[in-house]
């Protein structure tokens, strides 16, 4: 298939940045959507230019480094997978697809497509770990049972890649999506109980600090998460909060 | 040819790790505030050590080319990880877990390094437990386990088909903690580009920051190379795009030694090559084959109907039908360890039976399974004579909770539905058990650098089995290395902080400039890519599955003649001091091309077949096991660890003669 694709190239974090349109030839549909961009940057050398710099690394969907906002939708049309795992067959022959970077102001751009996503390792470094040391000698595992229910829930928030499509596509550029996936894992775990009220204080704290939004409750960062993240990790982070603040000194 | 010293301890083997613990140096907690440790690479081996490391009290400076040490590519691990718990009460143990993993790398890996890692592997388990890793769990609340190939017992951990995220993440969020407390100063979009030595000691790296293209010099007390492994040297793979072996390959050129570079593990449920384009391949979980039956069509006409579209393979009857493993292995069946899958699908692939247009497709039917556990489910709900629809109905429920993510990412790939119709697999590179060369406190032949996880040599022998590499990852990074580098460091309470503007530090610095600016200043015709692809081909043909002499020496040659034209032609557009990714994949291939060859070179010195090295000049001849592969213990049981001599072609290779003091050698057998 042939395609026109207008690609967001801004040549560093100071740089106004643009859309410059690129054609496409003889393109599989069994092709995924990087392995299209691969062929477009084989082209880009071929002519002597500077190819389109994107994030990847894993392409198969767990890594969380694949980003992109295409036709206006974060990982593109298809549902429940990262960009990485989109396929061209989701695209029409004769198609125009408009690529773009993640926007917000905590993740401002570095290269083209490639953005900065460093305030989510600071949220992380906020509170979002358990307090245990390495040691040959912590207790059996089985010696704390975890009624499977609890334990099923703490892995479905789990399963967030940070990829932060989340911020991406919010109207008001919120990463509560993904701060709420991992204050939820914890509380619902025996292990996670000690910290817990620290925890959502310092990481929403955090969250806060780096120019992150609030929630308002539309639901976009559910509908676009690659992993189906649910909104009701965020109610039970806004309990978890509130319990917190509440009880604060 | 000098021998290698592995450091193994004296004594009976059950005793050796406790007893070393023992004897070994300690450092204070004071003095540690004073030691800087490097570690590259970020993955469960990497994330694991610097975390363990700075709560003990070190320095820690970690390095990752990706934007968040989560991204490393142990998070893609999806079957899970083996502990010796013996919870399922089947009969496991440390002995039983050291056994298998020996056994199951053709008795080519050190004894006494499996045995500790067998016997550390019950406490990774609980060490993830208290970090909050949410591993699958039965009714009562306890963890549950599941079964793998090739072995026994069931030992397997898992966090539904996630296991390596979880693990990593978990390792993430110990790094976190410190990364918090200023304990780890975290580099991520580092690049390692060499090692510095001085008085012979590993003393600190030199990096390039991947988005401004600065070079940086970082010094520390100690080095650990945790970068994982080099299965991209076959270009297509299911690593990651950006895993790499440079800073594997950059220490190897500067006097480690590098162990077994022939020992990889090619995977046998793999979804197929598309075309040209592809850039990478995409693993399907082991844990498939305990309930798909894997076949190709018994006749030719039917193979060329499918191909061109005028059959579906659910026309085939049964009678129409070769399932070959079941043929040719009665015992083991589909779950044959994987090196021998990989080989049977091959060997049906290159007779003709491949069933899609490349020809490099077989089927792995999941029918058979979705009957039996509709009758069971059936049978369970009280539903008495349940008609076809609603057992196929049933059946299909099952084998959604079980491999659910895996049909959905099959289905995104493919555009099949892999519940009505058979999925297509095939064999890709996966896993490379060979590696920077260590002794038993995992030092490599440079003082003070060591290697964990896949970078390292150690523990899987000639092929690893399911669920092992995150064990070994874990166990280097928790519980191995935290111990063992303090033996070393003893010695440095004094040294104090290790300056960065020495001729040394200057030197690496330096060349590593100058190589950069070579690979931009070539300004060839040809991209990057297309030389990696070149190499890759030449690796899969004649390095690939099935080896021979002749096959062997021309690779030799051609990867030799790629390197040279690469040096030539390649086209580096950007520069030095900006994100540039194709710079850095032009570093990268230019390891692998060297790599390569000395890949080649390893596996024409071993004239035998053991585990993932298949040499067709060494098969049996007759007898039950006629056509299989065949181990040569009386000469080639020993570690071929290689030293540069300034190009692959040249390496002198030291072995390291193995030792079965509590295991027999025997014979692999799954018919």
């Amino acid at each position: 298939m042939d395609l026109t694709l207008k690609v967001w190239r801004q040549k560093n974090k100071e740089d106004k940045g643009g859309l410059v349109t690129y054609p496409v030839t003889g393109i599989s549909e069994h092709a995924s959507f990087l392995e299209m961009l691969d062929v477009l940057n084989e082209q880009i050398i071929n002519k002597g230019e500077e190819p389109v710099a994107f994030d990847h690394d894993c392409r198969e969907g767990i890594c969380g480094m694949c980003s992109l906002y295409i036709n206006g939708e974060a990982h593109g049309p298809d549902r429940k997978v990262t960009t990485c795992q989109l396929h061209m067959r989701m695209f029409k022959d004769g198609e125009t697809v408009h690529i773009e970077p993640w926007r917000a102001k905590a993740m401002p751009v570095i290269k083209d497509l490639i953005v900065d996503r460093t305030s989510f390792e600071r949220i992380q470094q906020a509170g979002g770990f358990i307090s245990v040391n390495t040691s040959g000698n912590t207790q059996d595992a089985n010696s704390l049972p975890i009624a499977k229910p609890m334990a099923d829930k703490a892995m479905d928030a789990a399963t967030c890649i940070g990829c932060a499509a989340c911020v991406a596509t919010c109207k008001n550029s919120s990463a509560m999506l993904f701060v709420a996936a991992k204050v939820a894992q914890y509380s619902y775990l025996p292990q996670g109980q000690v910290e817990r009220k620290e925890r959502v204080l310092n990481m929403v704290d955090q969250m806060d600090k780096e120019g992150f939004g609030n929630c308002t409750n539309t639901g976009a960062c559910e509908v676009e998460c690659p992993k189906g993240i649910s909104l009701e990790f965020i109610a039970r982070m806004n309990k978890e909060y509130l319990g917190a603040s509440a009880a604060s000194e | 040819m000098s021998k290698l010293d592995s450091k193994t301890p004296k004594g009976p083997i059950k005793d050796q790790w406790t007893k070393h613990k023992n004897e070994i140096n300690l450092v204070n907690p004071a003095n540690k505030r004073h030691i800087d440790i490097i570690v590259v690479g970020t993955g469960l081996a990497g994330g694991a050590a610097a975390a363990s490391l700075a709560e003990m009290g070190y320095k820690v400076k970690a390095f990752a080319y990706q934007d968040s040490p989560r991204r490393a590519h142990s998070i893609a691990a999806q079957g899970g990880i083996n502990a010796a718990k013996n919870y399922q009460n089947d009969g496991d143990s440390t002995y039983r877990l050291f056994y298998d993993t020996v056994k199951g790398g053709d008795y080519r890996a050190r004894e006494s390094n499996v045995y500790r890692l067998a016997e550390v592997s019950a406490n990774i388990i609980d060490q993830c437990v208290a970090q909050g890793v949410p591993f699958a769990r039965e009714y009562g609340g306890l963890l549950d386990n599941r079964s793998f190939g090739g072995v026994l017992v069931s030992r397997t951990f898992y966090a539904k088909g996630q296991t390596g995220q979880q693990l990593l993440l978990g390792a993430y969020s110990a790094m976190n903690r410190q990364i918090g407390k200023g304990k780890i100063t975290m580099y991520n979009r580092h690049e390692m580009m060499d090692i510095v030595k001085v008085d012979g000691k590993a003393r600190g790296i030199i990096a390039r920051n991947m988005i401004t293209g600065e070079i940086e010099k970082h010094s520390a007390h100690a080095v650990v190379i945790a970068s994982g492994g080099y299965g991209n040297v076959f270009f297509l793979s299911t690593n990651a795009m950006g895993s790499n072996a440079s800073a594997a390959w950059k220490i190897h050129k500067k006097g480690a030694y590098f162990a077994n570079p022939c020992y990889t593990q090619i995977h046998p449920t793999c979804v197929p090559r598309a075309g040209d384009f592809q850039s990478k391949l995409t693993l399907m979980s082991e844990s498939l084959r305990n309930d798909g039956r894997i076949w190709v069509p018994k006749n030719m006409e039917d193979v060329m109907a499918i191909r061109e579209g005028r059959k579906k393979p659910t026309d085939l009857s049964e009678d129409k039908r070769d399932y070959y493993l079941e043929r040719r292995y009665p015992a083991f069946g589909n779950l044959v360890p994987r090196d021998v899958a990989s080989r049977a699908a091959k060997e049906r692939c290159d007779a003709g039976y491949g069933v899609n247009a490349t020809g490099e497709a077989v089927y792995l039917d999941f029918k058979a399974a979705i009957n039996r556990y509709g009758n069971e489910k059936a049978h369970v709900l009280g539903i008495h004579n349940p008609n076809d629809a609603k057992i196929l109905e049933l059946g299909e429920g099952v084998i959604e909770e079980k491999y659910g993510n895996l049909f959905q990412m099959y289905e995104k790939i493919i555009d099949e539905n892999p519940y009505k119709t058979p999925m297509m697999i095939y064999p890709a590179v996966h896993y490379t058990m060979g590696g920077i060369w260590c002794d038993y406190n995992l030092m490599t032949t440079i003082p003070g650098c060591y290697a964990a996880g896949e970078a390292n040599f150690s523990d899987h022998g000639a092929n690893r089995l399911g669920a092992s590499a995150l064990m070994q990852g874990l166990a280097d990074g928790y519980f191995v290395l935290p111990y063992t580098i303090g033996d070393y460091l003893a010695d440095d309470i004094r040294t104090g902080p290790i300056p960065t503007d020495s001729p040394e530090f200057n030197a690496a610095a330096k060349e590593v400039t100058d190589q950069l600016e070579k690979l931009i200043n070539i300004k060839g015709t040809k991209s990057v890519d297309s030389f990696h692809k070149r190499l890759g081909e030449v690796m899969w043909n004649k390095v690939g599955m099935s080896r021979n002499a002749q096959g062997l020496t021309e690779a030799m040659d051609e990867i030799k003649q790629i390197r040279e034209e690469f040096w030539k032609d390649v086209r580096v557009p950007g520069g030095m001091n900006e994100l540039n990714p194709e710079l850095e994949k032009a570093t990268r291939v230019a390891d692998f091309l060297e790599l390569g060859e000395l890949f080649a070179k390893d596996a024409l010195a071993r004239e035998e077949s053991c585990g993932g090295h298949f040499r067709e000049e060494s098969v049996e001849l007759d007898g039950e096991q006629k056509g299989e592969a065949k181990r040569n213990d009386k000469d080639f049981a020993y570690v071929a660890a290689w030293e540069y001599k300034g190009n692959p072609r040249e390496a002198v290779m030291h072995k390291e003669e193995l030792e079965f003091n509590d295991i027999e050698l025997k014979q692999r057998s799954y018919k």
